[in-house]
């Protein structure tokens, strides 16, 4: 295999092997923990404008499978210990080798990726490129900054997605919507309508929908402030559910802020605490931004990551939000109750 | 949730002897929960009746019972000690089935003990196969089609009903026992009746045959709150039709797409919320490998062998946390000890791939089926973390003391490889390589053995790099590729003859639970070949660092004593002020706990990986004495690298090894041992044996558990066992000794050089023939003058002396014709330690730990000779596993056979004695509560005098004897009267005996060879199914009648607390 290089914005060479795309690229690097679920990370949207790394030593194992596809790639480039070339299960169509080839996504393996977590735990999230030569000028690695990322993952028209018999009627405003959570609401007997990030209040107040499905997407949601601007005209109006950056930016509009943290929650076993109920689930999630709890006083934190105590879930007048990922897909599904909550809200039940 | 503050005193019940099924992992789980109650205020009452466990020891516990895990036995504990609570959720079936007996027996009502952690109810329903099944129906979760039976036509009409193939499984039984695979109703009768033999409750469950199907297993832990998580994912190598404990298996699941991941976690975390788990719960399952279709196998509502191999390959300690949750303690208020700061309600994130492979005692049983099935064979396991499945694979291989460091096997097997390949058995991912090397191809391979495409993918990386590297002259990309895949130096060297090697540093990465997401202080290593070094990175003390050797797998004649030493050494050596390093593979352990040494490398115990850890930790010397035969083996290698090896020099240890040389040492300090003479072929045996004359023992050097050891009575014998000896590749020479069948006496001296303390002389109830692992022993001795006694102590300190030991030294003696002989010295501790310091109350591996380190016994208060004798006498009391190894000739000799072992305490020699057998699981009160009882007796004719003895003392209890024909014979020549049975080849006689009931116990002695012992062989499974013991000695047999003369009961001993 042909020698490539990971070079980081501090000037760290990390030699290792060509996989995936022939071609350069520059994005933030960032860890995931998840030891399974490389489908769905890959095709996850939230992931725009990043070189994706994962901490578990084998990827590629169970090859490619488009059912589990998420949405389209938007990852910039993929850091892996060892790729497996040859897969094995019954579901698999091609191997992720010819993913990342046909995606454009260039890769890496034969990295030590735990010295690399560490040197990103330890001076948080940097940029990064891959390329076939270890030569190259930080200065504009640092320059790297994800731009109107949420533009460039949303759906451009509305979608109508609906299911045989329902009983809801949802509008979904995609920042980069993971196809889980319409699955999650189809199931539910929802009709789901998935607009532009850019969608108007107004549309929504007059479409008939009986709620409001905030999604997760990528980036700094403090960028989007014509998008916050408009959740902001639906508060009160209708039932909304927030997750990810669906939820921070529920948060903005509330008059909460968001940080940047060192280097995020990315995972399938972040522990999360809900402080009515006295329960703590397993969940999944993937964020490099977080609503900063103790701003947070038009609404009441609900959830918090039992691990750092930061904010993980807002419960508003008639709406909740949260920072994991209640639709799973990869992780474990233990919080996806949160879209029965979402369906009695609707329902208008009380204590929903 | 706080913790539950009405709970003062617990008591803890422990699994007793090691058997296959159930070994170490049940100490660590109790050593670990002993340590959690007493951390958090709790008086401990322990329960165990192993002594060669940590759990037992005064420091774990408040209260120690080293007595029979009887309903009995345990019902007068609790009404001694009025427990609070009982954890029962810590001591594997045997803990959970007595618990699950004294709450149904109104025990823990009457005495107000409250059984902690998972509840009455919820046990019933994970244990009772129809409660479950209901359930899981109830949930939705997919059972495999299956049906229960109480009796044979039962049995047979459900068979039919779900259709072959079928697996019976019998309800109530360890490792599966009893169980099988059925083809065709032929089968069926015979395993489904064996099945309801072997059940306690006379209950099996026939089931639909998934075999072939991906075995996956998931770890799981809830509190009462309801919160849970999957510790771990586990996926067995070896598909659906071999027992888990057989099984190949690696960690976390490495074919699982997460769509089929998240499934059975959802249904493992569903079945233990719907169980209402608190505690550890293990759930097993079968997967489709062409559907999402998936079974639910069973769960096991107790921590287990999986959850210490899970605990071990996250550094998730599942036995603490569950003991704390039994509490009343949640997850989220439990810290993560790893990391410090984050929350136990979490699941741990791995970066590595971890490999268990199983310990097999084919190489004591050479005539047994090598077959694996649902049936768990296996007596131990080693563990073993790699950055990529081939690396983790290759370490587990070279580590599991199998005479191989690569896949190929040693002797070449000349069978069709692909008849071969479909034999399901101890060698089958050797032949699975081999194949590969052949050029069969992986889908041909999958096709027969139904092993995932995946793994052997990886496997054929392996065998297509070793052809490449085979063909290649030296280049360093390939060496370092050939480091990647996991390959040793010297399996370099042998491969690809390249005389010289770079020398390449290992760097050693931590197990942190987390995947380096958050900063951690776990001092637990594995070796990898990347640039960064963990290890060498880690903050030291400062203080110097000793480095202790582990022991490895389990295995028959080396168990979980030798951990307990090598605890005990850590610790000591921790208390002066060492930083002290541990090396080992086996998952099961307390010395494999991270918190156990200052720093725990988790790796093989070969030459080459133990020199890579001291080349990083740079020890000021290294402890082989605790690690059995497995450390001991390694003192050559180290010595000639210029290690600083503690205690006794190699010089010592190889006087002690070699045979020769040993005679030689035993000449010059004028102790005579018995006459032997060293050989090396068949013909040479031959003459050795004509100038001793006969019965001759012949025995290899170097080897454990005296294996390959035989008395040969004739020339047949010496040819027959030469044989067997040579064709097993020992390749030391083999001594022929003059066998003398007197009186055998063992000691464990600790010598600082100058000062040789002995804590107890033990005596075994066998004569000399039978290895002393499989021997009754009693201390103190019950039959020696104090002559003798004076002659075993000063004969001991000249030895001691004389080998240099600094340390510990186990010797053998032989008394015959009112002379003592020498039989065997060990260098190292022996697996009689910790039951003599429990017994004695001498600390002899904190003694001896510091006698290496220079210091002096008498500073410590010590005094050559021997110690002044304990109150009490205590017998040990082999067990063995047949039931699982249901064709291994189980006739005892000079290979030990057993695989773990009781302890006895009591006032006299047979009020121990009866407490050790009752605690062995042999009744001896069976033929008080009959009207009359009877003994099966069927000897050689050099044994018959002895068995007239014998005859006399069962007579004198009014029992019933029958004896085959010449023993009859020789009985009845003395006057007493007996029943014929004739032999089993001539006709059913003693099957309609046994079946009729009238034989509680059977004396066996005769052919001792694999090959002609298949009468006794049927015999003996017979008599396992009823639970009647067979003895192969009239020893056993003599000290039996002795313990019936005395008419002891569960009611009538003294319960001891040997911390009283």
């Amino acid at each position: 295999m042909k020698k490539r290089y990971l070079i980081l914005e501090n000037g760290e060479v990390l030699e290792g092997e060509a996989f995936g795309a022939h071609c350069e690229t520059v994005g933030e690097l960032v860890f995931t923990t998840n030891m399974c679920g490389y489908i769905e990370t890959l095709t996850d949207p939230s992931y725009c404008g990043q070189i994706v790394m994962q901490t578990f030593p084998m990827i590629g194992n169970y090859g490619i499978i488009p059912d589990d596809f998420e949405g389209k790639s938007f990852v910039r480039g993929y850091v892996v210990r060892e790729y497996c070339c040859e897969p094995s299960n019954f579901r698999t169509q091609k191997t992720l080798d010819s993913f990342l080839k046909e995606n454009g996504i260039p890769g890496i393996c034969g990295i030590d990726t735990r010295y690399l977590t560490k040197i990103t735990r330890e001076y948080g999230v940097m940029n990064a490129t891959i390329s076939d030569s270890p030569v190259a000028d930080t200065e504009s690695i640092k320059q790297y900054r994800v731009c109107n990322a949420v533009k460039t993952v949303s759906t451009k028209q509305p979608i109508l997605l609906s299911s045989s018999d329902k009983s809801y009627n949802v509008a979904l405003i995609d920042y980069g919507a993971k196809k889980s959570i319409s699955e999650e609401l189809l199931k539910r007997n929802c009709c789901v309508t998935v607009f532009p990030h850019n969608v108007k209040s107004e549309t929504i107040l007059e479409g008939g929908f009986d709620g409001v499905m905030l999604s997760n997407g990528p980036g700094d949601p403090s960028d989007n402030t014509e998008e916050i601007e408009e959740i902001s005209k639906l508060f009160g109006q209708i039932p909304m559910f927030g997750i990810c950056l669906g939820h921070q930016m529920m948060a903005i509009s509330q008059g909460a802020k968001t940080v940047k943290m060192k280097y995020g929650h990315r995972g399938a076993n972040q522990p999360v605490s809900d402080l009515i109920l006295n329960r703590t689930y397993m969940s999944s999630q993937n964020h490099g931004y977080a609503v900063v709890g103790e701003t947070v006083h038009n609404g009441t934190v609900r959830f918090i990551n039992a691990n750092d105590g930061s904010c993980e879930g807002i419960d508003y007048e008639n709406a909740f939000s949260v920072q994991f990922h209640p639709e799973a897909s990869s992780g474990p599904k233990d919080t996806s109750f949160l879209f029965d909550r979402f369906i009695n809200m609707m329902k208008g039940a009380e204590n929903a | 949730m706080p913790k539950n503050n009405s709970i003062k005193k617990v008591i803890v019940i422990g699994s007793g002897p090691i058997v296959i099924g159930q070994a170490a992992e049940f100490d660590y789980a109790g050593a670990q929960a002993c340590r959690i109650l007493k951390k958090e205020g709790i008086n401990v009452v322990l329960v165990n009746s192993n002594p060669a466990t940590i759990m037992t020891d005064q420091y774990l516990a408040d209260e120690i019972y080293l007595e029979p895990l009887s309903c009995e036995t345990i019902e007068r504990i609790i009404e001694k000690e009025r427990p609070d609570g009982l954890l029962a959720g810590l001591g594997g079936q045997t803990g959970l089935t007595v618990s699950m007996q004294l709450c149904e027996k109104g025990v823990l009502d009457k005495y107000g003990v409250k059984l902690l952690g998972t509840d009455v109810n919820s046990i019933k329903q994970a244990e009772d196969r129809e409660l479950f099944r209901n359930l899981m129906l109830k949930i939705g979760q997919p059972c495999v089609p299956s049906e229960i039976a109480e009796n044979l036509d039962e049995a047979v009409d459900a068979a039919k009903k779900i259709g072959f193939p079928v697996i019976v499984r019998p309800a109530f039984t360890l490792g599966g026992s009893g169980g099988g695979i059925a083809e065709s109703e032929e089968d069926f009768v015979k395993i489904a009746k064996n099945g309801l033999d072997l059940s306690p409750i006379s209950q099996i469950l026939i089931e639909k045959s998934i075999a072939g199907w991906k075995e996956i297993e998931f770890e799981t832990i809830r509190d009462s709150q309801g919160n849970a998580i999957a510790v771990c994912s586990m996926e067995n190598v070896d598909p659906v039709g071999v027992h888990t404990g057989d099984s190949i298996v690696v960690a976390p699941t490495l074919t699982l797409s997460d769509k089929e991941f998240q499934m059975l976690r959802s249904a493992s975390i569903n079945m233990i919320s719907a169980l209402n788990i608190v505690g550890g719960c293990n759930c097993q399952f079968a997967l489709n490998p062409d559907s999402f279709e998936y079974a639910v196998i069973e769960v096991n509502p107790r921590v287990s062998r999986s959850s210490a191999l899970a605990s071990k390959a996250t550094g998730y300690p599942i036995a603490k946390i569950s003991t704390l949750l039994s509490l009343g303690y949640t997850l989220d208020e439990i810290q993560n000890e790893i990391t410090g700061k984050t929350c136990a309600c979490f699941e741990p994130a791995l970066d590595y791939v971890v490999v268990k492979f199983p310990k097999w005692p084919f190489d004591k049983f050479v005539g047994s089926k090598r077959e694996l099935g649902t049936q768990m064979k296996a007596t131990g396991e080693v563990m073993a973390i790699g950055q990529c499945f081939e690396e983790a694979l290759m370490k587990a291989v070279r580590g599991v003391e199998i005479k191989m460091d690569t896949l190929n096997l040693n002797a070449p097997c000349v069978d069709d490889i692909m008849l071969r390949l479909k034999n399901v058995d101890d060698m089958r991912i050797f032949t699975v390589f081999e194949a590969l090397k052949s050029g069969i191809s992986p889908d041909v391979i999958n096709e027969i053995t139904k092993i995932d495409l995946f793994f052997i993918n990886k496997l054929k990386n392996l065998a297509d790099f070793e052809k490449e590297l085979s063909d290649s002259t030296f280049e360093e990309k390939l060496y370092l590729k050939a480091k990647k895949y996991g390959y040793s130096d010297k399996a370099i060297k042998r491969i690809t003859g390249w005389e010289s090697l770079p020398d390449f540093k290992y760097s050693y990465k931590m197990v942190d639970t987390c995947a380096a997401e958050f900063e951690a202080r776990t001092p637990y290593f594995y070796s990898c070949c990347d640039k960064h070094c963990e290890a060498r990175a880690f903050k030291r003390s400062g203080k110097p660092v000793v480095m202790v050797l582990g022991s490895g797998p389990i295995r028959i004649g080396q168990g979980i004593e030798f951990d307990y030493s090598c605890v005990h050494c850590v610790w000591t050596l921790r208390k002066l002020g060492y930083d002290v390093v541990i090396v080992n593979n086996n998952p099961e352990t307390v010395s494999t706990d991270y918190d156990t040494a200052d720093r725990l490398y988790f790796e093989p115990l070969t030459p080459e990986d133990v020199m890579n850890v001291i080349e990083v930790e740079k020890p000021i010397g290294v402890v082989v004495a605790f690690g059995g035969q497995t450390a001991i083996n390694l003192t050559g290698y180290l010595v000639e690298k210029g290690v600083n090896i503690l205690g006794t020099s190699a010089e010592g240890i190889d006087i002690a090894e070699d045979r020769e040389k040993f005679d030689a040492f035993l000449e010059s300090i004028g102790i005579s041992r018995p006459k032997a003479v060293s050989v090396n072929t068949v013909e040479e045996a031959l003459i050795a044996a004509k100038i001793l004359g006969f019965p001759v023992l012949l025995r290899p050097s170097y080897v454990i558990g005296g294996q390959g050891m035989s008395v040969a009575r004739n020339k047949e014998d010496v040819k027959a066992f030469m044989g067997i000896i040579l064709s097993s590749g020992i390749s030391n020479s083999v001594l022929v000794d003059k066998y003398m069948p007197g009186t055998e006496l063992e000691v464990d001296c600790i010598s600082d050089g100058n000062t040789v303390l002995i804590p107890g002389i033990m005596e075994h109830v066998e004569r000399a023939g039978i290895h002393s692992g499989d021997s009754i022993a009693v201390y103190p001795p019950y039959n020696l003058s104090d002559a003798m006694s004076n002659k075993v102590v000063k004969t001991s300190v000249e030895i001691a002396r004389g080998l240099g030991t600094k340390g510990i030294v186990n010797i053998q003696y032989l008394v015959e014709g009112g002379k003592l002989y020498v039989i065997e010295v060990n260098p190292r501790a022996s697996r009689t330690v910790p039951y003599i310091s429990k017994v004695t109350g001498i600390p002899m591996v904190e003694l001896a730990s510091r006698a290496m380190l220079g210091e002096s016994l008498s500073d410590m208060g010590y005094s050559t000779g021997l110690a002044e004798k304990s109150k009490y006498y205590a017998v040990k009391v082999p067990v063995f596993s047949f039931e699982k190894l249901y064709d291994a000739n189980s006739i005892m000799g000079p290979e030990m056979k057993s695989t773990g072992e009781v302890l006895g305490i009591g006032r006299t020699k047979t009020e121990a004695l009866y407490k050790g057998l009752t605690a062995a699981g042999i009744d001896v009160s069976v033929i008080k509560k009959k009207e009359k009882g009877g003994i099966l007796i069927s000897v050689e004719d050099y044994d018959y005098s002895d068995a007239i003895s014998l005859a006399e003392k069962f007579t004198d209890l009014g029992v019933t004897l029958y004896a085959t024909p010449d023993t009859a014979k020789a009985i009845r020549e003395r006057g007493m009267d007996v029943i014929t049975a004739h032999n089993v080849w001539e006709s059913d006689d003693i099957y309609d005996f046994i079946d009729k009931g009238l034989i509680n116990y059977i004396v066996y002695t005769g052919a001792v060879m694999d090959t002609s012992v298949g009468d006794f062989r049927q015999l003996h499974r017979k008599a396992m199914s009823l639970k009647i013991p067979c003895m192969t000695s009239i020893d056993t047999a003599l000290a039996l009648a002795d313990v019936i003369a005395a008419c002891y009961s569960q009611q009538t001993t003294k319960l001891i607390n040997i911390n009283g």
